[in-house]
């Protein structure tokens, strides 16, 4: 009698056993199944966007496009000087925001690794990577258009390199981290000063690191559209002066994509095409870089 | 000579980014004083913004910006944690680089795309086939009906946390992935050992070593969130009114209204008014931003001392 009971509990045994590992089973398949989907999640929205930027981008794009102004409403026109301003401004806003943006790199990875300005530095340069990009657009606003009662290009020039300089700090001090310390007292054994090992060995060895970051930050402002609103504003005619207005091809696309005007609209698609390839092209090459480098 | 110069010149540029951001502050303060000496701190719990009649206070874009910021959370934490564990325990090897680099593409689209793509694109399928049906399931229904009631035009609240959530996916998951890298493989492996599932190893080893540095991507991305400005102003409508609890109601957000209004509000009240929003929002994603960098360093110091 007894010997069937132990038999009948063992038996009960058995089957809680079976029972919790099949929903132990059933919770993982399920939790697996849904991370599935959450990347499918995600790759249905790049796939959609691109898409949609393609499709309805190459219908806008024409030679005028890239020749023509910035037409009035139901005018023929291109956006020519848009994608000149922007092509200006985002140079001269690398230009002016590199080199700032390397030396600070150089002194968080080589000067002053530990000190209190370091790690300030530091925190405050991941602060900025993050800040919202209009707050600089109403920073640039406060100090420089209110003060000279115009809107202009340096403006724009400004804010953008505002943008270019934490996202530098960022990538120099990394790349110049990955440099071997051997290769440094190498050059000192040699009796190299302190500032030359740096330009021409440790810089140099991390070059193409840097390089990426300067890529990965003119990617970031060609699209950027805040900081430019209230800074370089927007222009209809092809001018180079930066003490005037400048139109942008990000404010431009703004401008015509809230408009109920067929034609602007479709310039507008085929702006956003062209950004998003520029962009797109540009992340993929820094990319490129980094593994050819590893 | 050379060498102290150039030591100069690097010093020089770290103070500078230090300088940066102070100077963003003192010139917002300055820039917003007006606005700040008249209503204080009621700016922030007044509803009324009329510029024709110079009043301000700043409820509307506040809510919009938190409403639709929280919204991107709801949808965009889980999706991200699916994504940084299918790509740090399911995918094969191969599949791994172009997968996270796909989804890295997907934070480099510039805003504006975003927008665009969300005004003219997915707001109009949002309203006819999400909007409409729910309205007509939902009518008379109390509170789930004034959730989904307003005009079915796919711009409002929703829309716009849909599209920022797609926009912070990447940053939120491309954090959790990294941090879930460095839970070491040892106590991974211990867990399989004892017979765990893929799930159990994740939820029970692999978050709670990882805790901080999960709320610490969240945080980044909540920051993003916050201080987004173009896609959140084609698709959220632009209404300078609370006064309706609906998800598809046109509302406001600090950002929106800003990039909106600025320019063409002269100086006086009203621009003051609006560099008072720019201030609160710098302050608010400052906060959100610091909280983020403590703990993702928090995870790195224990991450040094268990290992």
């Amino acid at each position: 009698m007894s010997a069937v009971l132990a038999n009948s509990q063992k038996e009960n045994y058995e089957n809680a056993r079976v029972a919790k590992f099949n929903r132990r089973k059933l919770v993982n398949r399920i939790a697996l199944v849904l991370s599935l989907a959450a990347m499918s999640f995600g790759l249905f929205w790049l796939a959609w966007i691109l898409f949609e930027t393609i499709r309805l981008g190459i219908g806008g794009l024409s030679i005028a496009t890239l020749t023509q102004m910035t037409p009035a409403p139901n005018e023929e026109g291109g956006i020519a000087n848009a994608i000149y301003g922007s092509f200006l401004m985002v140079m001269l806003a690398t230009f002016v925001g590199t080199p700032i943006g390397i030396m600070a790199g150089i002194y968080l990875a080589e000067y002053n690794t530990k000190g209190w300005l370091a790690s300030v530095t530091r925190f405050v340069n991941d602060i900025l990577l993050s800040a919202p990009s209009i707050v600089i657009g109403l920073f640039v606003y406060t100090v420089v258009v209110s003060q000279f009662k115009s809107y202009s290009g340096w403006a724009g020039v400004m804010a953008l390199a505002l943008i270019v300089i934490p996202v530098v700090i960022r990538t120099t001090e990394n790349m110049l981290q990955l440099v071997p310390p051997g290769l440094r007292e190498a050059a000192y054994a040699l009796g190299a000063p302190k500032w030359k090992v740096i330009l021409s060995i440790t810089l140099r060895s991390a070059r193409s690191g840097v390089v990426t970051g300067v890529l990965l930050a003119v990617a970031r402002i060609a699209g950027e559209t805040a900081p430019l609103l209230f800074t370089a504003l927007n222009n209809q005619f092809w001018t180079s002066n930066l003490n005037q207005p400048m139109a942008s091809l990000p404010v431009t696309i703004f401008k015509f994509a809230l408009s109920p005007y067929e034609n602007w609209q479709k310039l507008a698609w085929a702006g956003v095409f062209l950004i998003t390839v520029a962009v797109l092209g540009l992340n993929i090459l820094a990319r490129v870089l980094t593994r050819a480098k590893n | 000579m050379a060498d102290r110069m150039f030591g100069w010149a690097a010093q020089g540029a770290a103070w500078l980014t230090l300088a940066l951001l102070f100077s963003i502050l003192v010139s917002l303060v300055i820039g917003a004083w007006p606005a700040i000496s008249k209503y204080g701190l009621g700016f922030l719990t007044s509803t009324t913004w009329d510029p024709v009649k110079n009043e301000y206070g700043g409820l509307v874009m506040i809510y919009g910006t938190i409403a639709t910021s929280v919204i991107a959370l709801l949808i965009a934490v889980p999706v991200s944690f699916g994504i940084a564990l299918f790509l740090t325990e399911l995918s094969p090897t191969w599949l791994k680089r172009p997968l996270g680099t796909a989804i890295e593409l997907l934070a480099a689209v510039p805003s504006i795309v975003y927008g665009m793509w969300g005004l003219l694109v997915f707001g109009p399928i949002l309203a006819t086939y999400v909007q409409q049906p729910l309205q007509s399931l939902l009518t008379g229904v109390p509170f789930l009906g004034a959730l989904v009631s307003g005009p079915p035009v796919g711009i409002g609240i929703l829309s716009a946390g849909i599209i920022l959530a797609i926009m912070i996916i990447p940053f939120i998951a491309s954090v959790m992935r990294d941090v879930f890298e460095v839970t070491p493989v040892l106590l991974k492996e211990s867990a399989y050992g004892l017979g765990s599932t893929t799930w159990e190893v994740v939820s029970k080893v692999v978050l709670p070593y990882t805790k901080a540095g999960v709320v610490g991507g969240i945080m980044l991305g909540l920051g993003r969130a916050l201080g987004e400005t173009m896609a959140v102003t084609f698709v959220i409508g632009n209404f300078n009114q609370l006064d309706s609890l609906s998800l598809f109601q046109a509302a406001n957000s600090i950002t929106s209204a800003l990039a909106n209004e600025f320019a063409e509000a002269g100086e006086g009240l009203h621009q003051a008014a609006l560099i008072y929003l720019g201030l609160v929002l710098f302050f608010i994603t400052f906060v959100v931003l610091s909280l983020s960098k403590l703990l993702l360093a928090q995870l790195r110091k224990s991450e040094g001392t268990n290992t």
